[in-house]
């Protein structure tokens, strides 16, 4: 436990400081429509970028990654709940590494 | 006059279906600590202290690479930081009354489910509402995580590499369906995936470790979006 210590501990501390600040501190509104905009976009490009390209190897070899992409890509698009998509996704890969 | 929902009881009811849904995706973060060698007691504890899906991921990339602590520190700014629009939106919302103290104390829950169904039911929230509202989910991201860390040990490794996909499944379906609604999205989207990519290519020649990755794709592309396609209202799901 103590070898990771100092990276729980700086995952907890910014986490949490970046969720009190605004609510404890600040009473006013964020007037700059870029920073608003900004932040509206984080979400999509942090998942964006944390999901491709490594979800192709998401699973040690590429072609059940591959199978498991296309039926995630697939529920995703039909807006299936997220367990859903998940779950498709591993049974993809599992069945593909069993044929393979 | 205006109403502040205040019944601790009521947030708790409020909270139940995003518990159960955290229960499953914090199982896969357990999974996952433990099939690359974290042992389940520290995810636990990541969870219990974070409460954050995408953060802790890329945390946890960041732990097995044993990446400087500043790094580390930048990524998990760079990716929690819509919290803080939350946390300054969720300003806006709670009781006026509420001390300094308890508005630290109920920030620690702020998520983007909690704080969707907080900013999004009643005209003004209170802190018994918010304890209630918080309570379940953090107790069902913790428990999740000792679940899934400690069945991973018992499960053949076929079925474990299975279960690698199931994150980033997750993710997809966090972001595809906003990227079919709106198409200042889906370049936002597209573009973030094609500097990822671009930055995988050429890593032989240039290394770029992949949590500063995500800081400049984020950046390069949130950044982007924002002067390119101004927000008017933003909205939540």
């Amino acid at each position: 436990m103590s070898k990771y210590l100092p990276y729980i501990l700086t995952m907890a501390i910014v986490t949490y400081l970046i969720r009190m600040i605004p609510l404890t501190f600040f009473q006013k509104e964020l007037k700059s429509p870029f920073i608003k905009s900004f932040l509206f976009y984080v979400p999509y490009a942090v998942l964006g970028a944390m999901t491709f390209p490594a979800i192709f190897t998401a699973s040690q070899n590429l072609i059940p990654s591959l199978a498991g992409t296309i039926v995630a890509l697939i529920l995703a698009y039909k807006e299936k709940g997220l367990l859903t998509v998940a779950i498709g996704a591993c049974i993809a890969v599992y069945i593909t590494e069993l044929i393979l | 006059m205006e109403v502040v929902e205040n019944r601790f009881i009521q947030g708790l009811k409020d909270s139940v279906p995003i518990g159960l849904g955290y229960l499953s995706v914090s199982f896969t973060f357990g999974m996952m600590c433990v099939s690359s060698g974290i042992p389940v007691e520290v995810a636990v504890v990541i969870s219990l202290t974070n409460l954050t899906s995408a953060g802790q991921f890329n945390g946890l990339i960041l732990i097995l690479e044993a990446a400087p602590l500043m790094e580390l520190a930048m990524s998990q700014f760079i990716i929690n930081l819509r919290y803080a629009l939350m946390s300054l939106s969720l300003s806006q919302k709670i009781d006026k009354k509420m001390s300094t103290l308890d508005r630290a104390f109920i920030s620690f829950g702020i998520t983007d489910e909690i704080f969707a169904l907080a900013s999004s039911t009643y005209e003004k929230v209170g802190r018994n509402y918010m304890l209630g509202l918080i309570l379940f989910p953090v107790f069902c991201w913790t428990l999740g995580t000792f679940i899934g860390g400690s069945a991973t040990a018992l499960m053949p490794e076929t079925l474990r590499n299975a279960l690698g996909i199931a994150i980033y499944g997750m993710f997809l379906a966090i972001i595809i369906p906003p990227a079919k609604k709106l198409k200042n999205v889906r370049k936002v989207l597209i573009f973030s995936i094609i500097l990822s990519c671009f930055f995988e290519l050429i890593k032989p020649v240039i290394e770029i470790s992949s949590g500063f990755v995500i800081i400049l794709c984020t950046i390069l592309a949130a950044g982007l979006g924002a002067y390119f396609f101004p927000v008017k209202e933003i909205e939540h799901e």
